[in-house]
């Protein structure tokens, strides 16, 4: 008896010791990062490379450490070169948290660029705030927020959820009537749906004409849902807005495309979908499908051949799995800007210190793969980005159907929220 | 116009004259000048007057060739020479900034897809011919096709497609201003036809407004109108009552397939395995191990790799949880505190190494073309194969492991060491070896539920995570040690949350099953089926 108790123990602690390997960090840059090595920069990059956010944000991992070798390449920041320093989240809200104030504590980061979600952003924010710490955030996302540490190179909502719907109502959107904001559950879908669904109602749309929905992170099972939004539309023109996070994502549009919802019929907007996160679907069955966002793969433009054709040859190099076939979207686009505007940025204000950073970013102009040359607002931390919707085609890249012809200002405050009035960005 | 245009549209269909051209110089200017919805509204004209030249045209517009100038003129990219007028088949030179590059969006698509469907109405193929008249169901068509439709319906020889057709004739002919036409069209839609759709045409031509109040004012025609709309209402409700319970059939399947192992491990062992849901990840990841295989040694064959990958990922997880039993369970039995605990541990070892072996991300399993796709009965009763595929595997690795429990030596000797292990010793039942097969028989069910898993969908490390507590649920509520209790129970909790779902979401759904179950088990500890009598424990 005494025996088996014995090996039940080691039995425990073995499970205990795997318990707290499998916790602790894996720096893939963390060899060069040496105590000697003073000259260098240390660049956090705070992306979950594992867990359902995966699919979306290791891509963004990829982009950041492509993007430093680029600036290494041409003679690294104010002549000192950049260490990439790689943790892994791992899609666990709290674990940003953790993770961040290591790099900033512990690693004594430069820089952080990273995460995809609301949830984690406003997970690692007091941590920012506290040690004064500089985080890129390179995704769209739904306001609501400005943070002296934190610059946000994704869009707000009026660069492009506002204009994604007004599309979707337009004659040549196919004048929409009844909507389905359909979500993941958490802040960012939240929200965004509280201001398109005040958008809509300002636009005339009925209560009655509008369908919220919710699942949970990582949820497989959309029979039902696409069930219901058939029935939805029973009643007249219907689109979908999507705010689906992650790898539901790609169950759900395999549920779009068995049961046959065509985008002539029931066009599905999304948009935290990408050319990445189609990778993994048969697109054929979503042609017409759209996405909103402030790049896209197709756009033509000498600077963004260049930006494609870097990052395949990258992806070879590095031996990316699937590197033949790798895309490039949004996001990836927007944490390249940020991480070159903040190379500008330390080559102008001659150090890496936080506030000289901040205030020689103001104003920060890039010449990026979109096709403009994007502009830091000088005061409210957001890109002046364009305005694209694209269509979903077989390959599953996309056809720009509508763009701006200019640059747009974020309002982080969206004005369809109340209490938002007199609000400064 | 209209009588020449049907004459000719007629015509056309039917491959009896020459067909003219319709695309006027003035209608490319339209088309030029037009928004997306303009211009899908001349492509359905140019479709019911049944230019020859469409086809052409709507290659070239799919091709993104054309371009419209500012002052409204059409003009098409021909390699090597620049651009030229369409109308004038002018040379005009290469392309000017301010030139609109005319994208086919989904406004712009219904048109064409119309226009095509109409273009291959005659065509002699016959699955084109179906494809065509199910993309006619969908599509806005100018009415004026309508004569060139009524023809294609006498000269169809296949019931099927002719009374699909016959579908979209009642369609446009409930615009008609013949009462008496309104009406057979109604009686059309009311007997055959998509439900669903054909009772959203009724109710939209009841509530339809024009200039002069409601566009339908006959008010025979009204009353008819409504009684079919009626009649419809309760088959499309039959329909969707169906609807929900495939789904819930399918998800219960899924709940049973993910849970039989647990009935086994925990309903007759009594170990309380935390590490069951890893055993169907790593039935999954068999899975993809096994595409991959057929992927590069015998591509021609890849389509049957699934049925490959039902044995190996039973045999894999089956061996895994040998190993699990052998290694650690058999010490551990009748302590489930410290058999949770060092099954918990277990369970995180295989996440990580499965983590480091083929990395963090999500791997690709690809369904076959038989398994994707849908049985469609109905716009709102689709049914996907790879559900019904579950299904059916669902309930065969039910019977196959009931029988092996009740018509086996094996099943014999199991059931014996279950109820009384001391008494089978007794008579000569290794019961040790019994433990070690019933073990890997529950970890190796495991494994199959893998595979069907895997076909709907993600497969990552963490895939077995979000199965554990919902399979426990299926266990419990069923009764601990019944494989019965554990399909009724399955069957119950997925016919539940589905019809749940719709009306208080997903997220609420699951909430109020978890609430539900608690209550349960607080009135009935032993499950809706309790073993009679006295247990030997």
């Amino acid at each position: 008896m005494m025996l088996t108790r014995s090996r039940v123990l080691n039995v425990l602690t073995a499970s205990l010791a795997a318990l707290a390997v499998s916790a602790c960090d894996k720096k893939e840059g963390g060899e060069s990062t040496t105590a000697s090595d003073t000259t260098a920069i240390k660049v956090g990059i705070l992306h979950s490379l594992s867990g359902t956010m995966a699919i979306s944000e290791t891509s963004l991992k990829n982009t950041a450490l492509m993007a430093i070798e680029e600036i290494n390449a041409a003679g690294g920041v104010l002549g000192r070169k950049l260490v990439p320093v790689v943790v892994d989240p791992a899609s666990n809200w709290p674990l940003f948290a953790e993770k961040a104030r290591g790099l900033l504590t512990q690693d004594k980061v430069a820089v952080t660029f990273g995460c995809w979600t609301s949830v984690s952003r406003k997970s690692v924010l007091p941590v920012y705030e506290e040690l004064n710490g500089l985080l890129f955030y390179p995704v769209q996302y739904e306001g609501e927020e400005l943070s002296q540490n934190v610059f946000y190179t994704g869009a707000a909502p009026n660069q492009q959820a506002i204009p994604a719907v007004e599309y979707l109502m337009s004659k040549a959107g196919g004048e929409a009537k009844r909507f389905v904001l359909l979500g993941t559950d958490y802040v960012y879908p939240r929200t965004t749906n509280k201001i398109l669904r005040a958008f809509l109602l300002s636009k005339g749309v009925k209560e009655s004409d509008i369908m919220e929905e919710y699942t949970p992170f990582g949820h497989s099972d959309y029979q039902t849902i696409v069930a219901k939004v058939k029935k939805f539309a029973q009643g007249g023109k219907t689109a979908v807005v999507s705010t689906i996070n992650g790898d539901s994502n790609i169950p759900f549009y395999k549920e779009l495309g068995n049961q046959g919802i065509k985008a002539t019929q029931i066009p599905v907007v999304a948009f935290s979908v990408g050319e990445e996160e189609l990778r993994g679907v048969d697109a054929k069955p979503l042609v017409g499908h759209l996405a909103a966002w402030n790049y896209f793969q197709s756009v033509k433009n000498t600077t963004n051949d260049v930006f494609i054709a870097k990052y395949k040859q990258w992806a070879v190099a590095n031996k990316i799995p699937n590197a033949e076939s790798v895309v490039t979207n949004d996001p990836m686009e927007a944490t390249y800007v940020g991480i070159n505007m903040w190379a500008k940025a330390v080559e102008k204000a001659g150090t890496t210190d936080v506030d000289s950073v901040r205030k020689a970013m103001s104003g920060m102009t890039f010449d990026a793969p979109s096709g403009f040359v994007l502009t830091m607002d000088s005061t409210n931390h957001h890109l002046h980005k364009p305005v694209m919707i694209g269509e979903i085609m077989a390959d599953g890249q996309f056809n720009v159907v509508w763009k701006t012809k200019e640059p747009i200002r974020a309002q982080p405050w969206s004005p369809y929220i109340p209490g938002n009035e007199g609000k400064k960005d | 116009m209209r009588l020449s245009l049907s004459a000719f549209a007629l015509a056309t269909v039917l491959g009896l004259v020459r067909p003219t051209h319709s695309m006027a110089p003035d209608d490319l200017g339209n088309f030029a000048k037009g928004g997306p919805s303009e211009r899908a509204k001349l492509v359905a004209q140019w479709a019911a007057a049944g230019d020859t030249d469409l086809s052409t045209f709507l290659d070239r517009l799919e091709n993104a060739e054309f371009r419209a100038t500012p002052d409204g003129r059409l003009v098409r990219g021909v390699d090597g020479a620049g651009f030229v007028d369409v109308a004038t088949d002018s040379v005009i030179g290469p392309a000017v900034d301010d030139w609109e590059e005319i994208v086919v969006s989904n406004v712009l698509r219904a048109g064409v897809v119309g226009a095509r469907a109409a273009l291959d109405l005659s065509v002699p193929d016959r699955d084109k011919r179906l494809q065509a008249v199910d993309d006619l169901q969908e599509a806005d068509l100018d009415p004026a096709i309508l004569p060139a439709l009524e023809k294609a319906v006498d000269s169809e020889t296949d019931p099927k497609i002719r009374l699909l057709i016959r579908g979209v004739v009642a369609k446009i002919a409930l615009g008609s201003d013949d009462p008496a036409k309104r009406i057979a069209a109604a009686r059309t839609l009311g007997e055959d036809g998509d439900v669903a759709n054909n009772l959203k045409l009724l109710e939209d031509r009841l509530a339809a407004t024009g200039e002069g109040g409601l566009l339908e004012t006959d008010s025979t025609v009204r009353q008819e109108l409504a009684a079919i709309a009626a009649t419809l209402k309760v088959k499309a409700w039959f329909y969707e009552m169906a609807g929900h319970l495939f789904t819930g059939v399918s998800l219960g399947s899924i709940l049973v397939l993910v849970a039989l192992g647990l009935a086994i491990t925990y309903g007759l062992l009594g170990v309380i395995n935390m590490a069951h849901g890893e055993l169907v990840m790593i039935g999954a990841y068999t899975t993809y191990l096994v595409q991959g295989v057929f992927r590069s040694r015998f591509p021609e064959t890849e389509s049957v790799y699934v049925v490959a990958a039902i044995p190996a990922a039973f045999l894999v997880s089956a061996l895994v949880g040998i190993a699990l039993e052998r290694l650690i369970l058999r010490h551990l039995y009748g302590r489930p505190l410290e058999s949770l605990l060092a099954t918990w541990g277990v369970s995180l070892v295989l996440i990580q190494s499965v983590r480091s072996l083929f990395g963090p991300q999500n791997v690709e399993v690809g369904s076959p073309a038989w398994l994707s796709g849908s049985l469609v009965l109905q716009s709102n009763l689709v049914l996907p194969w790879n559900r019904i595929a579950i299904i059916a595997f669902a309930g065969t690795v039910l019977f196959a492991t009931a029988m092996l429990l009740t018509r086996t030596r094996l099943g014999l000797f199991i059931r014996a060491t279950t109820q009384n292990r001391g008494m089978a010793r007794c008579v000569g039942v290794r019961t040790s070896r019994i433990d070690m097969m019933a073990f890997g028989l529950g970890s190796g069910l495991a494994g199959l539920a893998g595979v069907a898993l895997s076909q709907v969908g993600n497969v990552g490390p963490d895939l077995g995570q979000g199965y554990i507590v919902d399979s426990f649920l299926v266990v419990v509520v069923g009764g601990v040690g019944q494989l019965a209790g554990s399909l009724w129970a399955g069957l119950g909790l997925g016919m539940f949350s589905k019809f749940l779902e719709p009306m208080a979401g997903a997220v609420l759904a699951k909430i109020a099953l978890l609430v539900l179950i608690i209550l349960f088990i607080q009135k009935r500890p032993q499950g809706l089926f309790a073993l009679k009598g006295r247990q030997a424990d």
